[in-house]
């Protein structure tokens, strides 16, 4: 299920009124976690200044060598068995030659006759109908650099090239082209970020470029059994964009197909800005990447018992996650899927409901006042959140004792958040506390009725809505302290006295 | 005068007090200065580094704690090596002012056991080549014969140890080019087995051959050597975690009851009578000693070299790449983009040799031909190294010439398929990825050194190093020095 877009009842149902069957295969980067680069000690952290993350390894000195970075293999064999796939106990890197001036060698370090790991799945949920979206591989390879135009490229002066982020390890997972929309794709996209979100090998930012998507797309007559043309679009840099861009290829290649013309194989690019995609080099042009194995590197032997260790200590998954959510803590499909979109945001929850066992009404806090409050979902906005999982337990514990009103709870939230302190000081220190006894309360009721002797005559006669205007005034005299539910009960016992 | 001794006399001068590490750099570097301009071994003579590195070893000495055999002992390095602040040109024009921001592996451990540093040598650009005509700035001259090349690629550092311009040196060897220059220069030149000793800075060739390796005036000078630069690294993933046992040691096993394998297929047709002759010289003097002698076949030697001419160029090919002008060495500007300023720095930059085989492996490796010639190539040295396998089974060593023929002239060969017969005989042992030596073995009667390979099992530098010492204390052409004069300035 998706979070956002238009729900479709019907997988087949997208290219309806096209008369095809569109076909999508994506290829996603993820960006591991890892604190060093893929084949050197250089840092990975992002945004660091131009060229201070790098070493003679990474800028491809003459001498230089590849070290393999264990703790990356160990995530993208966590990766490979979260999404079912075979792991390669003997892979292998391989040079993948182009030249540009952002990769500093002109080859990069991947894989490719023997890859970490083949044959996975991932399910997806469109519209309440659950399929399996087959995995062809898992890669790991190195990052490029970046290049820095000044002005605009076709017209820049000059280039510079930051060779900070040449040599982070990327993962790349390459699903078979079982995908039938552009909704399932985004469906698959979102899934997958939420598994390497959850297993903690890659932050999932697509703004940063942590996760980056390239989608292959054709469309056939429906009963058809061969692909048609693809068409490779690249840039695709968040979940929108991956929806616009393959709805508008979808609607480009059916009219181009329509008009019986012939499909070009070729990578296009999506212009985000004029909401199209654009060609960028057709398939007579394409590169001879002249892969071969990577002899600076021997043959990467995983013993089988390692495999096995990670295999041990793999963490809940999203999918499994979600269901027990559902299950035992009873909450709908939607605010589980919310809840499980980060591993971070779903530990908060947990650890909120352990210390206070009300599932529904956590779930509705979480959901509706933090997130209001966080930047984002991510595990980097839940780490930095200032109100603990305990100081919300708190809060909600102050509520269900009467000590405040939900409505005085929602103020003294955000007084939480601002600050730090734990619900109770604030409470304590502006005088928050619940009226709920009924002498003090009685007082103000009876205040409140002998100032509006007309509301009284219109309850009376029948007027029900009069009480809500009652309440509403004891509320105001106490300036929201008095306990709904006590004062729905004296007025309910004063008025027919009166 | 010290220039000239073997490291284990000179390391007894400076431990007897006779000489101090400073004398003897300033001893090679006057004879750097007197006979180079004749030679032209060296690219770069770090006159200053090695004074203070020699004052350093100094104070050592003086102090009563020097670092062990190689302490003072100064060296010279084939100029494919990093060495920070130094430039590294590796014999081409595309790197002419590249100056490398670290060290070689091999470089800090040789500085790590003290020795200093003379300077770096003169080679065929990229390592590609027999005799340093390929080198981009110059030819090395042999010191037997000036107008004769003096082998390659790393013929700077064969020459500049005939001439006795430094105790010791290091080249590189990826299908000969240790063993031929120091058969071409009657030195001692060891291949040790890939992985033995650590690429890291090295300037990549053909990155699955590629290995360092000593020059050296005699065998136990080598094993000194070895015995420093050999081991894991941890910047090197093909550098094996293998013990390294204690060479010097292993010299002293003698040769009686080895067994000892002469290949048929390294006596060919066209091959120099006198280097035949003194090959199987070699093989009576073995006897002579005890070794137990026997002709074995390695039957796919003919094909090597077919396979090496694919490998090598297809990892160089690649390795090169990186030379774009974007980032480092050579830029050519006046280009219209990217694509054009990188193509008019290549152009330039790179000498035909490397040009030749930059197309050549990027053809080996294109699309739809790479399994007829990069794959092909590939199974045919699974099929050589199966031979020495195979061989193995019965010897404990191969003694087998080092090259068909002896140093050559100075532009004698200009085809270059003449020049790749010159490796026919070290290139199934790169291949194969095992150590070989090149010891001296005599003389042509025109006065050249001929050079006598010995090859051992992968790892097994101790059965080379014991064979060679051998054969080589029981004969005396190791202690022959070329007449030199300086050159007229």
């Amino acid at each position: 299920m998706s979070a956002d877009g238009p729900k479709r009842p019907d997988r087949e149902a997208v290219s309806v009124d096209t008369g095809y069957e569109t076909v999508i295969g994506l290829e996603v980067h993820a960006h591991l976690l890892t604190r060093t680069k893929m084949f050197c000690g250089c840092a990975t952290t992002f945004g660091a200044a131009p060229n201070t993350q790098t070493c003679p390894v990474c800028q491809g000195m003459p001498g230089s060598l590849p070290v393999i970075n264990r703790r990356a293999v160990e995530f993208g064999i966590r990766a490979a068995l979260a999404i079912g796939c075979r792991v390669n106990l003997q892979n292998r890197f391989a040079r993948k030659h182009y030249y540009y001036p952002d990769m500093p060698k002109n080859y990069q370090i991947s894989q490719y006759e023997e890859p970490l790991a083949v044959h996975g799945s991932v399910e997806i949920v469109v519209g309440g109908v659950t399929r399996t979206i087959g995995v062809e591989r898992l890669h790991l390879e190195e990052d490029v650099g970046k290049l820095l135009h000044e002005g605009e490229l076709a017209t820049a002066r000059s280039s510079q090239v930051d060779y900070n982020r040449a040599g982070v390890p990327l993962m790349e997972i390459v699903s078979r082209p079982d995908l039938r929309s552009p909704e399932e794709a985004g469906a698959y996209l979102r899934t997958l970020r939420a598994i390497v979100v959850f297993l903690g090998v890659c932050d999932g930012n697509m703004e940063e470029g942590s996760l980056r998507c390239d989608a292959n797309i054709s469309l056939r007559k429906r009963a058809v059994a061969t692909l048609g043309t693809k068409v490779e679009i690249k840039n695709l840099n968040s979940f929108r964009h991956v929806q616009h861009a393959l709805e508008y290829e979808v609607r480009r290649q059916a009219q181009a197909l329509d008009a019986g013309e012939r499909i070009v194989q070729e990578t296009r690019l999506w212009d985000p800005e004029r909401l199209r995609t654009v060609s960028m080099r057709s398939k007579e042009f394409a590169h001879d990447y002249r892969y071969f194995p990577e002899p600076d590197l021997p043959p990467l032997d995983l013993p089988a018992p390692w495999v096995e260790e990670i295999r041990a200590g793999q963490p809940e998954l999203p999918a499994a996650r979600r269901r027990r959510f559902v299950e035992a803590h009873g909450l709908t499909a939607y605010e589980a899927e919310l809840l499980c979109q980060g591993r971070g945001l779903a530990d908060y929850f947990e650890a909120a409901v352990r210390a206070h066992p009300r599932p529904k009404v956590v779930a509705n806090w979480v959901l509706n006042e933090l997130l209001r409050e966080l930047p984002g979902d991510d595990d980097r906005a839940i780490a930095a959140c200032p109100i603990p999982p305990a100081s919300l337990a708190g809060l909600l514990a102050l509520i269900d004792d009467g000590t405040i009103s939900g409505k005085i709870a929602k103020d003294v939230f955000e007084k939480m958040y601002r600050s730090g302190e734990d619900a109770r000081t604030i409470v304590a220190r502006e005088g928050l506390t619940q009226m709920a006894d009924a002498g003090t309360l009685g007082a103000v009721v009876d205040r409140v009725l002998s100032a509006h002797p007309q509301v009284i005559e219109d309850w009376r006669g029948g007027k029900k809505a009069a009480l809500g205007f009652l309440v509403g005034q004891v509320m105001k005299e106490t300036q929201g302290k008095a306990n709904p539910a006590l004062v729905n009960r004296l007025l309910g016992e004063k008025l027919p006295k009166l | 005068m010290l220039a000239g001794l073997t490291i284990d006399a000179l390391a007894a001068r400076f431990r007897g007090g006779e000489a101090t590490p400073s004398d003897a750099a300033r001893d090679y570097l006057a004879r750097i200065e007197a006979l180079d301009p004749g030679i032209r071994a060296f690219m770069t003579v770090t006159r200053d580094v090695a004074l203070a590195q020699a004052a350093e070893a100094d104070a050592r000495f003086k102090a009563g704690a020097p670092r062990g055999p190689l302490d003072g002992v100064p060296i010279a390095l084939k100029d494919l090596f990093c060495t920070r602040g130094i430039r590294t040109a590796c014999g081409s024009k595309i790197l002419e002012r590249f100056v490398p921001p670290y060290d070689a592996t091999v470089y800090q451990r040789l500085r790590a056991a003290g020795a200093v540093l003379l300077g770096k040598l003169n080679m065929d650009e990229f390592a590609m080549g027999s005799s340093t005509e390929n080198s981009a700035y110059f030819t090395t001259r042999n010191p037997w014969d000036l107008d004769r090349v003096p082998g390659g690629s790393s013929g700077g550092s064969s020459a500049a140890l005939a001439a006795g311009l430094a105790a010791a040196s290091l080249g590189t060897d990826t299908g000969g080019s240790i063993r031929q220059p120091a058969a071409f220069c009657g030195v001692v030149g060891l291949k040790p087995t890939y992985g033995r000793v650590s690429r890291y800075g090295l300037v990549a060739f053909a990155s699955s051959l590629d290995q360092a390796g000593p020059f050296t005036k005699t065998v136990a000078d080598t094993a000194r050597v070895l015995q420093v630069i050999a081991g894991a690294d941890p910047m090197d993933s093909t550098a094996a975690v293998v013990p390294v046992p204690d060479y010097l040691a292993a010299l002293g096993g003698g040769v009686n009851g080895l067994r000892i394998g002469i290949p048929r297929e390294y006596f060919i047709d066209g091959m120099d009578p006198e280097v035949e002759r003194a090959v199987r010289a070699v093989v009576e003097v073995l006897r002579g000693l005890g070794a137990r002698t026997e002709e074995v076949s390695l039957p796919h030697t003919e094909y090597g070299l077919a396979a090496y001419y694919l490998i090598g160029p297809a990892e160089a090919s690649s390795n090169l790449a990186r030379y774009d002008g974007v980032k480092y060495g050579l830029r050519v500007s006046g280009g219209r983009d990217l694509v054009e300023m990188s193509s008019k720095t290549r152009a330039a930059g790179f000498g035909r040799e490397v040009k030749r085989r930059i197309m050549l492996g990027t053809y080996a490796l294109s699309a739809g031909y790479y399994d007829a010639y990069y794959g092909q190539a590939q199974r045919v040295r699974t099929l050589v190294a199966r031979d020495f396998k195979a061989a193995f089974e019965r010897v404990d060593a191969i003694v087998a010439p080092t090259t068909p023929g002896v140093a050559f002239k100075v532009g004698e060969k200009e085809d270059p398929l003449q020049m790749y017969l010159n490796d026919v005989f070290t290139v199934p042992v790169s291949l194969a990825g095992l150590p070989g030596i090149s010891v001296p073995a005599g003389f042509t009667l025109q006065g050249l050194p001929i050079g006598v390979q010995v090859i051992a099992r992968a790892y097994d530098e101790p059965t080379v190093l014991r064979v060679a010492h051998a054969y080589e204390q029981a004969t005396d052409w190791h202690t022959r020095k070329p007449t030199l004069e300086a050159a007229p300035r």
